[in-house]
């Protein structure tokens, strides 16, 4: 749906999303009276520390010190030599403090929750690796934190669930509906709602009611900040398409943002496909769902046509979530974004790939975009670059791969 | 003069609070819910407040979740839910019918089918759980097209420049949650809801009813002395989840606790 009347030339990409919080028709504030008050105090408090000179000087050191930013931007020679074509450079957010980009997120929060004097936070986790990040950074604080992580989750990340205990944190397993992250979504809301006067709600990904979606965006921007300036570095020039997988869309976002204004660079973000699009088996919103509303946003949904939401599947517990966050939906819409499909299958063959002839095990969820850029690269000339977001590590989804090729650890 | 309306100003003549129990709409089973509407109105009920099921009913607690995964194993859509509405309506023509739900079936039927079928079927009012009045403008307006009351949360969280916002966007009734938490939640401060509902009424004329964490008849006769209207959900819904199976005994239990509270209201005056 491309809206003819927009010149992509001409946005103001750091205008959105609106006061309303949205973006084009979708993000907004759809949650229930009694969440409101929270979400307007967070709402509010964001918008006075977001530029608050002292807390980004605490988040940039942090980020330093902390997390071991600036994260390399590695060119994948050996890797770009064997697929034949365009140069692919992997933004290693892998190499982080803990493992992926989602660390980058919950320093900002969690810190704002602390200027906020909120003393209880709490998480959902999918993957685990929002959940490990989150309590990391309040072991490091000394706050109190609770995730909420599906049962089907608990088992299938079981690695991150003990790295959660051992940092001090209670890992709540949620039982209802399809055991999976949209449900620890769910039941984290449920808790803010019961505990709103001392409880913050660590949000994972670029999804839920406003400020959430600009907030995390805001948080791992920094992402695409470094790359661009990595990318000039290196070759002298901008990338000719930048990739990452979509969740919900913070480690996309976070590499996209820097890039909307430059209308050269090409943007491909990659769903779980699953099984296959055409099969019921994904977790790819954008490519095969509609506009609808959940957990506090509209959004590309995968739902029936009674609106019920549909269990999605992938292999990667991280991208295997119904929704998508509001600003993919609105570059989808207007055309400054592509968002593609990748199977199980094909992202498996990422993951072996970039293990055998890189060196670097990657996660399952960032294998997706992996395998994109296999396909890509041998489309382009070798004078071409991709910027590839290799958004974790893969040491959480060594028992994932071991069952699948019958390998008992 | 709508149903909601009429009932109101029946009940004010009278001197009463409405009593206003809520059940999800095909739990345990499609066929128990129009039933169990009539009986829930002979045992005493004024309106009836019906859940539309949804799979990720976010403010509400585990036993209306639970109920919600009842009615979706029977794949109770909007349609079915209309159907039954339609079907009470046949031999009862004045007791108001409010839908509760999330807005996702809503935007999957399109919001002017939405409120056009509900008319038809004689539904009064539709109270969206996910929808503050800040997004509510596209669907107010058909709403109101066909007459059908919007109805509002409020919570012990909501300040003056929301309940101002919200009152305006409002009519029929409003419904003030009288805790923190989801549906099903404990423990009701009866000094603190009289507090914030006459705070409420400060800005409005439209009735106020009260819900979260009424459970038992002495319970709703406290809470009907300082508002308009007492809701009673989860416990109905504990008692179809604890019968299922067995409609006889879940409709004389509802009716039995139904009984009770409206003596133990209408004794109070
Ligand atoms: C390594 C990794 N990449 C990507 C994701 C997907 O999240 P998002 O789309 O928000 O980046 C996750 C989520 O758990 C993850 O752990």
């Amino acid at each position: 749906m491309l809206n003819p009347e927009l010149d992509l030339n001409t946005v103001d990409w750091n205008a959105m999303p609106n006061e309303a919080g949205h973006f084009g028709i979708y993000g907004g504030r759809f949650a229930a009276e009694t969440l409101m008050e929270a979400i307007e105090e967070l709402g509010d408090a964001y918008a006075k520390l977001k530029d608050d000179p002292v807390l980004l000087a605490t988040i940039d050191r942090d980020l330093a010190f902390y997390v071991g930013r600036p994260s390399p931007l590695y060119h994948a020679e050996r890797w770009s030599r064997e697929l034949g074509g365009a140069q692919i450079y992997l933004k290693r957010e892998d190499l982080n403090h803990t493992g992926a980009h989602k660390i980058n997120n919950t320093i900002g929060q969690v810190l704002l929750a602390k200027h906020m004097g909120k003393t209880r936070i709490i998480a959902e986790t999918g993957a685990g690796q929002h959940g490990v990040a989150t309590a990391t950074i309040c072991a490091r604080l000394g706050l109190e934190c609770i995730v909420y992580m599906g049962a089907v989750d608990i088992i299938r990340q079981a690695p991150n669930v003990f790295r959660m205990k051992l940092l001090g944190a209670e890992v709540r397993p949620v039982e209802s509906g399809s055991k999976t992250l949209k449900d620890a979504l769910n039941e984290a809301m449920r808790d803010w709602v019961t505990n709103v006067d001392n409880t913050f709600y660590c949000i994972g990904t670029v999804a839920g009611p406003d400020p959430y979606p600009k907030m995390v965006r805001d948080f791992q921007a920094v992402i695409g900040r470094e790359a661009k300036q990595q990318c000039i570095d290196q070759t002298g020039r901008l990338p000719d398409a930048v990739m990452a997988c979509v969740g919900g869309g913070s480690n996309a976002i976070g590499l996209f943002h820097e890039f909307l204004g430059d209308t050269s660079v090409e943007i491909y973000g990659v769903e779980a496909a699953g099984r296959g699009l055409n099969t019921l088996e994904h977790a790819a919103p954008l490519c095969q769902g509609k506009p609808g509303v959940l957990h506090g946003n509209r959004m590309y949904l995968m739902a029936d046509a009674n609106g019920q939401i549909t269990e999605t599947h992938s292999i990667s517990a991280g991208l295997d979530y119904p929704g998508v966050g509001p600003e993919h939906c609105w570059l989808k819409d207007i055309g400054r974004a592509n968002y593609v499909g990748v199977t199980d299958d094909e992202a498996m063959a990422g993951f072996h790939a970039l293990t055998r002839i890189e060196g670097i095990i990657p996660a399952l969820e960032s294998s997706h975009a992996l395998a994109y850029a296999m396909k890509k690269a041998p489309e382009m000339s070798t004078d071409k670059t991709i910027i590839v977001c290799l958004s974790g590590r893969g040491d959480k989804d060594l028992n994932t791969v071991a069952d699948l090729e019958g390998i008992t650890l | 003069m709508s149903r909601i309306q009429t009932k109101f100003e029946q009940l004010k003549v009278e001197g009463k609070a409405a009593l206003v129990p809520y059940v999800t709409a095909g739990d345990s089973h499609p066929g128990l819910t129009v039933p169990l509407m009539h009986a829930m109105v002979k045992a005493g009920a004024d309106a009836i407040e019906l859940g539309v099921p949804f799979s990720d009913p976010m403010a509400d607690g585990p036993t209306i979740q639970l109920a919600c995964e009842r009615a979706l194993e029977h794949n109770v859509s909007l349609d079915d839910v209309f159907g039954m509405v339609k079907e009470f309506r046949q031999t009862d023509d004045d007791t108001p019918v409010i839908l509760m739900g999330y807005l996702n079936p809503l935007e999957a039927m399109g919001y002017d089918k939405f409120a056009e079928e509900a008319k038809a079927s004689g539904v009064d009012g539709m109270l969206t759980v996910d929808l503050p009045p800040e997004e509510a403008e596209d669907l107010l307006t058909p709403l109101n097209n066909q007459g059908i009351d919007a109805i509002f949360l409020l919570s012990p969280t909501t300040r003056q420049h929301r309940i101002e916002r919200i009152v305006a966007a409002g009519s029929g009734y409003l419904y003030y949650v009288s805790l923190k938490g989801v549906t099903g939640s404990n423990a009701l401060d009866v000094d603190d809801v009289q507090k914030h509902v006459s705070n409420i009424k400060q800005y409005t004329d439209i009735p106020v009813g009260v819900g979260f964490g009424i459970k038992d008849a002495v319970t709703a006769a406290a809470v009907s002395k300082v508002s308009d209207a007492v809701v009673v959900g989860s416990v109905l819904v504990k008692m179809i989840e604890d019968n299922a199976g067995d409609d006889t005994t879940i409709i004389n239990n509802i009716s039995g606790l139904l009984g009770d509270m409206r003596q133990a209201m209408d004794n109070t005056l």
